[in-house]
Parts: C-alpha cells; structure tokens; sequence
C-alpha cells in the first residue's frame, strides 16, 4: 500500500461545493469548521479556475513538526492525524500549514478558540475503529469500512481525486495524456510524467469503430 | 570545629537548592499509538463488501479497485 493521497484537477471541478457539504454532513464537523473549501482564482474572469483545498496529508508535515505538544501522528496508510485529548488549541500548526487546514472552532460567548479539527481522510482518530467516541472527535473512519474520503467519491465531475497515491496520479496522468493538455506545465513531468501501474488509460479506438 | 561548619554549610545548600531543581518537562515518552490499522475494521452495518476484515492484502487491493472507480475511462471503457 501506498500513501493515501488528495489530487485535485482544476480542468475539471466547477465549484459546486458538493465535497465541502459532503465531508459536513458525513464528519458532523463542528460549527464555524470547514474541513474543506473549494479556493477559485480569476473568480468571475473567463478561464477561472477552481481547486477543492483540504488537509494533504503531507509526507513532511509542517504541523506535525511545529506541535508544541506533539499531537500529530501518521498512519501506516500515509494519513496524518491528530490527538484531540493532547491538543492545547495554540494555533500554531495553522500558522505552518501551507494549505489552512487547520480549523478552529470558535462558538461560545468569548469566541473561545477550541481543539483543533481537520480532514481524516475519513480516517477518524486515536479511538477505537468506528467508535462513537471516535465519531463525536473526528467524525466518520470510512477507511475501516473499505471506503474512501466521502469528498472524493462524491464529486460529481471526478475532479477530485484520493485514494492511493499512485493510483490517483496515474488516473491524473492518464486524463492529462487523453486531452493533451497541462503536461507542458513545469514540473510535470517529475510529478506524474511515469506510470506507476496503478491505472492506465484504455487505448483509444480506431474512429468508425464500436 | 570548621568541619562542622562545613559540612554544616554544604548541607543547607544542597537543602536550598534543592528548591531550584525542575521537574522534566520533555515529551520524552510521550507518542501517540493512534487506532488499529483500518484494515483492521471492525465489521459494521456500514462496512463495504469485497473484502475481507482483518486482511491487510485484502482491503489493499479493494482500496485500489475503489480507487479505479474513480478513473471513468476504465470504468466507462472510453477515452472521451
């Protein structure tokens, strides 16, 4: 197995949102906490793109090494989670994450700055495996049910990829391949220029064949 | 005489500082062992059929299978 990934392709997602409501309704994510939001550039400009953001589970994640309190862990599936009974709510992994992943609850009277809440991967957290003390923390563990992030298998035009890493960028790369458009983009190449033979295209028909 | 008051004077300093020692506040010890692996289940009413429970092989290859679910030019069997 390899690293559970995220891949989200800009040709493809039309800012319906639908990921965001989905990870709301199937995490029972707090108020005032989107685990993912959907980020356009050039919004309202033709040619906008749009990219659904959440936590990508870094292989050196930033919060992890700044956690004052040493909250993080990552899974033998490449999912980097969180210990809610450890975290003290400083905020400063929100300060190192690059993508803002990092939440905060902030209800109460004062706005009181709450624990911490991110994207599982539906992979749930410390507790027992589809606990409800693991429901109530950090929401569904779809992982354990051999499901993937509700987001991903939700997104109506597939452009939000997860799943095993090699498997969605050779899906990524295969779509890159069959609409000749964005290998010419630097870095590419490196990225997803080899197949790791976890997905093929399927060989284009001949034209006036069935 | 100046023994005494040596010794004297060496034992209310160990017995003053002894007030400046700090207990370790390192995470020394301290890690997260996280839940069982997911491969691991526990069957559910919401656990997926296609694999088998307590697996690791298993639920890889499912988790892959899903995975190409996601690939619509295999699933569909077209490139367009």
């Amino acid at each position: 197995m390899a690293r559970m990934k995220f891949i989200c392709d800009a040709e493809r997602c039309i800012e319906c949102n639908g990921c965001v409501t989905a990870c709301k309704a199937e995490n029972d994510v707090p108020w005032g906490v989107n685990r993912r939001r959907v980020v356009t550039l050039n919004d309202g400009v033709p040619g906008e793109k749009s990219i659904s953001v959440a936590c990508m589970h870094c292989s050196d994640a930033p919060c992890m090494a700044v956690c004052p309190v040493d909250c993080f862990y990552r899974t033998d599936d490449g999912v980097v989670l969180h210990d809610k009974d450890v975290c003290i709510g400083c905020g400063y992994c929100s300060y190192a994450c690059p993508f803002g992943a990092p939440q905060f609850p902030s209800n109460g009277t004062f706005g009181l700055r709450g624990k911490m809440d991110k994207c599982t991967f539906c992979a749930g957290g410390p507790e027992a495996n589809g606990s409800q003390a693991e429901f109530e923390k950090y929401g569904r563990n779809r992982l354990s049910e051999g499901k993937l992030p509700l987001c991903a298998e939700v997104c109506s035009t597939k452009a939000l990829l997860g799943g095993d890493g090699d498997v969605v960028a050779d899906i990524f790369r295969s779509r890159v391949v069959v609409r000749n458009k964005g290998s010419e983009v630097w870095g590419w190449g490196t990225a997803y220029g080899k197949p790791a033979g976890g997905a093929t295209a399927k060989p284009a028909k001949p034209e006036g064949t069935k | 005489m100046s023994r005494f008051v040596l010794a004297l004077t060496l034992s209310a300093l160990t017995l003053g500082l002894a007030a400046c020692g700090e207990k370790p506040q390192t995470l020394a010890g301290h890690q997260i062992s996280g839940s069982a692996p997911a491969w691991q289940g526990p069957t559910t009413a919401f656990t997926v059929s296609g694999w088998k429970v307590g697996d690791e092989r298993s639920w890889a290859a499912h988790m892959q299978a899903r995975a190409q679910g996601q690939n619509e030019y295999v699933r569909l069997g077209t490139n367009h």
